[in-house]
């Protein structure tokens, strides 16, 4: 019997992501992919899945759903969410099996922008020039080129509930504080006198409510160019931290654009995207400059950890009893301020 | 300023997972001769690695792992492939694009011909008479820029985004040609539609040009574009290539 998910709620914002399209960059086309990677592989991964395998990337605005045809396990992953199954409340990192019938809720806890629910086979979506990630601007990929909605029915690859056992996710805490964030310089830091590099790196910026898959918008102190902030498009590649004339840095996310006109000032480190993604409106953050060395030490920490088995503690069922439940603010009304522009 | 288009080429770093290695900061065939070229050295022959290859205008950015490939390895090997004479690369094709000026098509082209002090007719000529090359895709899927606008209706981007136009819309604006797959906004000038498709997923090839062809504008009346429209939706390709 086939398996599928039916969503009874989805917030906006919430897509079908696997690892991103790749190779069609030269023509255009975004990569887009997961928000967080390392949360998406994480939840992937502890379910024996690809770390790349396509799942829900669920945002602020929540999402609830139910399991038809058989049994699945679900892994959750990502920011601090409110996961409750059938009345029961669970940590935010987490494996369970779903009969069908089943209700799972997930909603914006304390902190975090995007969770990742991962079903061990996968989700049996077509592919778009060789992935299944959604591109919502241009209509690509995931569920009919669409954010998801109440309704929506996603078959599950194989009948499979996986040889996961339900329990605890053992990862690093997936629920980083923004703090610092590390950047390489460029690619036309030299767009900026030092003073501005100075200033650029110190911020203090603040993460602006205008965000979305595409950018992330950053307030504080204008920067000021040197040479003029218009130049020949160029490619750029996730996290790269653009300046238009206002002064005021974006930082470019999945679905950005292949190529783009301003000066770029410098790049976020792979292994800190997510740490940025996961960044809500309103939190203040600064940047480091690190090495080209540092950067890929960072990056290959990362792969080591998703490429060692993930381990999985038992649940401790008197830890989320519905005292626990009760005791939680589960904020029903969350409003997404990530609306697309 | 301190970036000169001297032999050398800049290596820049965007993130460790980027390196852009940029031939000059101008629009200028030669430099996009000089990123074409590499880029098809690299794709002959890719490096383990490897991930992705964008040509834009005088740069080429490789994106690659550096779990598996190192940085400094990288660089030796573009390097290297400079110094060696240019691959040969797939032969540049010219394209002959069917276009319509027509109402309700070239929905600015009007404006844009007062603005340059040309009555429209003449300004639909005047596009339709050059030769554009493909510089680059960017922005969204299928979105090409080419060069080789004539002066005379150069006009620069407006201050402010028009609303969305309909999709396959022929642009002007910023010195600049182009051709946009989807309806968008847009701070260009619509001047024309041509009803072949530059992006077709479900097409053997999604993308009808590659970087370097060349290009010329067929003007059509909204008749023979309505016609060519439903056969390009059939799934037929319309435009035509010609030996260079």
């Amino acid at each position: 019997m086939t398996a599928a998910l039916r969503l009874l709620s989805a917030g906006p914002g919430v897509t079908v992501q696997d690892g991103g399209r790749h190779g069609f960059l030269r023509y255009g086309v975004t990569g887009a992919g997961p928000m967080d990677p390392f949360a998406h592989a994480i939840a992937n991964r502890a379910l024996g899945n690809r770390a790349d395998a396509a799942a829900i990337e669920v945002s602020l605005g929540g999402l609830e759903l139910t399991v038809e045809g058989a049994p699945v396990t679900i892994a959750v992953a990502g920011g601090d969410f409110q996961i409750v199954l059938d009345g029961q409340a669970l940590p935010p990192a987490v494996v369970a099996r779903l009969e069908p019938g089943a209700r799972l809720k997930l909603r914006a806890g304390p902190a975090g922008v995007w969770c990742y629910l991962a079903v061990a086979g996968g989700l049996a979506l077509p592919q778009v020039l060789g992935s299944g990630a959604t591109h919502a601007r241009t209509g690509m990929g995931g569920l009919e080129g669409r954010m998801l909605q109440a309704g929506d029915r996603l078959p599950v690859g194989m009948a499979t509930t996986g040889d996961t056992p339900a329990g605890v996710i053992v990862a690093p805490p997936l629920e980083r504080p923004a703090g610092t964030i590390r950047v390489l310089l460029g690619p036309q830091d030299d767009y900026f006198a030092a003073d501005q590099i100075t200033a650029f790196l110190a911020g203090p910026w603040t993460v602006s409510a205008r965000g979305d898959r595409m950018a992330c918008f950053l307030e504080g102190e204008r920067l000021s160019h040197k040479l003029g902030f218009n130049i020949p498009s160029d490619g750029v590649a996730m996290g790269a931290i653009q300046v238009p004339g206002e002064g005021q840095p974006i930082v470019l996310m999945a679905d950005r654009q292949s190529t783009g006109g301003y000066p770029k000032i410098a790049t976020v480190i792979g292994a800190d995207l997510g740490r940025l993604a996961q960044a809500r409106p309103g939190t203040q953050l600064a940047f480091r400059a690190v090495s080209h060395a540092q950067a890929v030490q960072a990056r290959a920490e990362e792969h080591a950890f998703l490429t060692s088995p993930i381990a999985i503690e038992p649940l401790t069922r008197s830890l989320f009893s519905s005292e626990f439940l009760l005791g939680l603010n589960l904020v029903d009304g969350w409003v997404d301020a990530r609306r697309r522009s | 300023m301190s970036r000169d288009q001297g032999a050398r080429p800049l290596f820049l770093d965007a993130g460790e997972a980027a390196l852009v290695v940029e031939f000059g900061r101008s629009v200028d065939p030669a430099i996009s001769d000089r990123v074409l070229a590499l880029d098809a050295a690299l794709a002959a022959a890719p490096p383990e690695g490897l991930r992705e290859l964008v040509p834009t205008y005088r740069s080429l950015m490789i994106h690659y792992d550096p779990l598996r490939l190192d940085r400094a390895r990288l660089v030796a090997l573009v390097e290297e492939r400079l110094a060696e004479p240019a691959t040969p690369g797939r032969t540049a094709a010219l394209w002959m694009l069917p276009c319509c000026y027509e109402a309700p098509h070239g929905e600015d082209l009007a404006e844009l011909a007062g603005l340059m002090g040309l009555a429209a007719s003449e300004a639909a000529a005047i596009h339709a008479a050059a030769s554009y090359r493909v510089y680059m895709y960017g922005f969204s899927p299928g979105f090409t820029y080419l060069g080789g606008l004539p002066e005379a209706i150069a006009i620069s981007r407006r201050t402010r985004p028009r609303p969305p136009h309909e999709s396959k819309a022929v642009l002007v604006g910023g010195g600049l040609s182009a051709i946009a797959s989807f309806s968008m906004p847009t701070g260009w000038y619509v001047v024309g539609r041509t009803p072949e498709r530059l992006y077709a997923p479900e097409r053997a090839n999604a993308f009808l040009f590659e970087p370097g062809d060349s290009l010329r504008f067929e003007p059509i009346d909204a008749t023979t574009f309505a016609m060519l429209d439903a056969r390009a939706e059939a799934g037929e390709i319309v435009a035509r290539r010609q030996a260079p």
